[in-house]
């Protein structure tokens, strides 16, 4: 018995050693720190084997850059998705994240709320691009304390349409050069889909795992709603745009029969439908195209994007991807990290932008994305090469290029991972029940909303 | 035992501390009291998760308890096929959950679903299942059912072996049929088994996240929302892994004391 007391008196000893341990402040120094002038980084988002052209043109990108840096030596860490977020948290609390490590805007700010990333304020200034970025895209990298202070730079940047099948299109009498402009356009298209027959989903849309609630707040900015109030204190979404959106829904839902009877799909639901040829529309950026494409068995001839309906003038989600910095990358590290960004992610001509080597290795050129510089120069330059090494219908996406002009990216609201968990009870109630009361949907939300921005964590 | 301290042990005194903490896993854990616990408290879907948990339980307690054991006693009281039924009734627990979840999310589709045909043939209409705020919850506890079947029917088949046949040929002698024996024989003999086995699957039923994650995310309007899944919303989604570990202590402290009674039973088993 005494034996036993002891054992398990040692057990508790060391667990709590072990707690104590991990709540350690020892900040320990990193495995391939500059050492003679020498430095180290790690970089997440190396293409996977299993994609071997993007994965050639990465290592080729990476001999050219260590040989005009031969200080630098770049590791990539590949990895499919490129973020995993049941990862994320884990591989801070490990010590194993990368010293750039790759996000999307979604938790851009969630990151920086959180110190979790490094502040480059002081060193981003090297990257000349920065200067003609755009704005808005700049914006998702910088706190929003009005101390102005940077925490990362982008790789992708673009903001929500409507992508449709032009193929389905087709078949069902429509124009695909013609895309819809408004929402009853939308609800006509839809009808005119979901009557080829079984199977055939007119618009699809998303209720569960938070993306419910992602896609109400890329339509009500394209109707001129907003999610927060200005100070970003309140929910700003039971309003007008709001009821629109999930009266609009439930119209298509229930009244026209136009979106399929299986209801709370995630994000891989609608690009799998996308993808067999069986849905005619769904909100989505170009990337929906390029995703379809390459990992859902669709042809990139058959789709086309959009803006979304109505959007002229008002405003649209953006989205897009980028890369932060450890906040225990060290200095040198840091600079180092910003010329590898802005030698493969930002220069015209290079590394993701060398549209001549992904031309001549067969990969798809002439999506609008990423669209970082906008105007500027660089954009232009960007957009020429696209348009001279274009192996895909850049027709296809004109629609979604002309209304740019027209329409202001809009950033997700604060907290937005919470609020979208929230709005996903609405649109999963007009999407399901046919008596669902769209003004209580919204008025408990929101209610619900207030007290998630309450809250200072 | 020290693989034991470091991954069975650690890791529960570590979400302990953490549910007291604000931690971003750079800087040292910030202590907060119990603001993580106030923060899910407050949030909307606390008590719909806990709700759907118990309901998921009970649910799970009438449909997933009885079948295996009735099972059970079918399988032993057959003279043929015995072996080929138990396979037939085990194969499922063979299945990796993630597979078993998502052939069961081709089953519930409302459209071409198995089971709808299925419906269809008898002339009865299609169900929404996992679309309903009504049938969804129950066709959470119907995939959980069946990926557990095997293990629950070998358990109680092998409780049932255990029986002395004597007992069963003066059960006959006296004139017992099948129900007579089941009621006099079989559940005296096994009771301490099917308490036994009760408490363990409240414990996993508790659990249950793999089923509403795969299936319904949730949804609709939090019907499926349980417990272990809003867990993994805070700490994954939401970043917020104080919040997550809050969830899980309350959840561990409830499960605590069903595994205490499960301790002290099988305790009163081997003593036996």
């Amino acid at each position: 018995m005494t034996t036993t007391r002891r054992g398990l008196s040692l057990l508790l000893v060391m667990g709590l050693g072990l707690v104590a341990a991990s709540c350690g402040t020892a900040d320990k120094k990193q495995a391939g720190d500059s050492a003679g002038g020498q430095v180290t980084i790690t970089v997440g988002c190396e293409p996977p084997k299993s994609n071997p052209k993007e994965r050639e043109a990465w290592e080729a990108d990476v001999a050219t850059f260590q040989k005009a840096h031969p200080n630098i030596t770049v590791q990539g860490k590949d990895a499919f998705p490129c973020i995993n977020p049941d990862t994320f948290q884990a591989k801070l609390a490990g010590g194993t994240q990368e010293d750039l490590f790759y996000v999307y805007y979604t938790d851009v700010r969630k990151i920086i709320e959180k110190k979790q990333a490094a502040d480059i304020s002081q060193y981003v200034g090297t990257v000349g691009a920065v200067k003609d970025l755009r704005p808005d895209v700049m914006g998702v990298f910088k706190a929003n304390d009005n101390t102005d202070k940077t925490y990362g730079l982008p790789r992708n940047n673009y903001n929500m349409g409507l992508v449709y099948n032009r193929k389905l299109f087709t078949q069902a009498g429509l124009d695909p050069a013609n895309p819809p402009k408004t929402w009853d356009d939308v609800r006509a298209a839809a009808k005119k889909i979901a009557a080829l027959g079984p199977g055939y989903v007119g618009f699809g849309e998303y209720s569960a795992g938070n993306t419910g609630g992602w896609h109400f707040a890329a339509e009500l900015y394209a109707r001129g709603g907003s999610m927060v109030s200005n100070d970003g204190k309140t929910a700003a979404f039971n309003s007008d745009a709001g009821k629109a959106v999930l009266e609009n829904l439930k119209r298509m839902r229930w009244d026209d029969n136009s979106m399929g009877s299986k209801q709370l799909l995630q994000w891989a639901d609608l690009m799998r439908m996308m993808g067999g040829g069986k849905l005619g529309m769904m909100i989505g950026a170009p990337d929906v195209v390029q995703s379809v494409n390459n990992d859902f068995k669709g042809k990139f001839d058959d789709y086309g994007v959009t803006a979304v309906p109505e959007s002229g003038g008002q405003s649209s989600l953006s989205g897009g991807d980028g890369y932060m910095f450890n906040p225990k990358a060290s200095p040198e590290k840091i600079k180092a990290g910003l010329q590898w960004l802005e030698f493969h992610e930002l220069t015209p001509g290079k590394g993701q932008f060398d549209y001549a080597r992904a031309k001549a290795q067969g990969r798809p050129v002439g999506l609008p994305i990423p669209d970082l510089y906008g105007e500027s120069a660089p954009g232009q330059q960007i957009n020429a090469l696209r348009k001279q090494y274009a192996t895909v219908p850049v027709d296809n996406f004109t629609p979604y290029v002309e209304a740019q002009g027209k329409i202001t990216n809009k950033l997700e609201p604060p907290k937005a991972q919470e609020l979208y968990a929230v709005l996903d009870v609405a649109m999963s109630a007009v999407l399901t029940r046919k008596d669902a009361d769209v003004g209580k949907l919204l008025a408990d939300a929101e209610s619900k909303a207030n007290k998630i921005l309450a809250k200072n964590t | 035992m020290i693989c034991f301290a470091l991954f069975s042990w650690y890791p529960m005194v570590r979400e302990i501390v953490l549910s007291f903490q604000q931690n971003n896993f750079v800087d040292p854990g910030k202590w907060v009291g119990f603001e993580n616990f106030r923060t899910v408290f407050a949030d909307p879907a606390f008590w719909a998760a806990w709700l759907n948990t118990a309901a998921f339980s009970g649910l799970a307690l009438v449909i997933g308890y009885a079948v295996p054991f009735v099972l059970a006693v079918v399988l032993n009281e057959l003279k043929h096929a015995k072996a080929y039924l138990r396979f037939v009734v085990y194969l499922p627990v063979m299945l990796p959950p993630a597979v078993a979840v998502l052939l069961f999310k081709w089953f519930y589709d409302p459209g071409s679903g198995l089971f709808n045909q299925a419906l269809g043939v008898v002339h009865i209409p299609p169900l929404s299942w996992l679309d309903s705020t009504s049938t969804a919850l129950i066709s959470l506890v119907i995939v959980s059912t069946w990926m557990n079947l095997g293990t629950g029917t070998l358990i109680y088949l092998a409780a049932l072996q255990s029986i002395p046949g004597d007992l069963y040929e003066s059960a006959e002698l006296d004139g017992a049929g099948l129900l007579k024996r089941v009621r006099h024989v079989t559940i005296p003999q096994t009771k301490l088994i099917l308490l036994v086995m009760l408490l363990l699957q409240i414990v996993a039923t508790m659990q249950v996240f793999i089923e509403p994650y795969l299936l319904t995310g949730g949804g609709p309007e939090n019907a499926t929302v349980t417990v272990a899944y809003l867990m993994y919303q805070y700490a994954f989604n939401f970043g917020d892994f104080g919040g997550g570990s809050a969830l899980g202590l309350m959840l561990m402290v409830v499960l605590l004391v069903f595994s205490t009674i499960y301790l002290r039973v099988s305790r009163e088993e081997a003593e036996r």
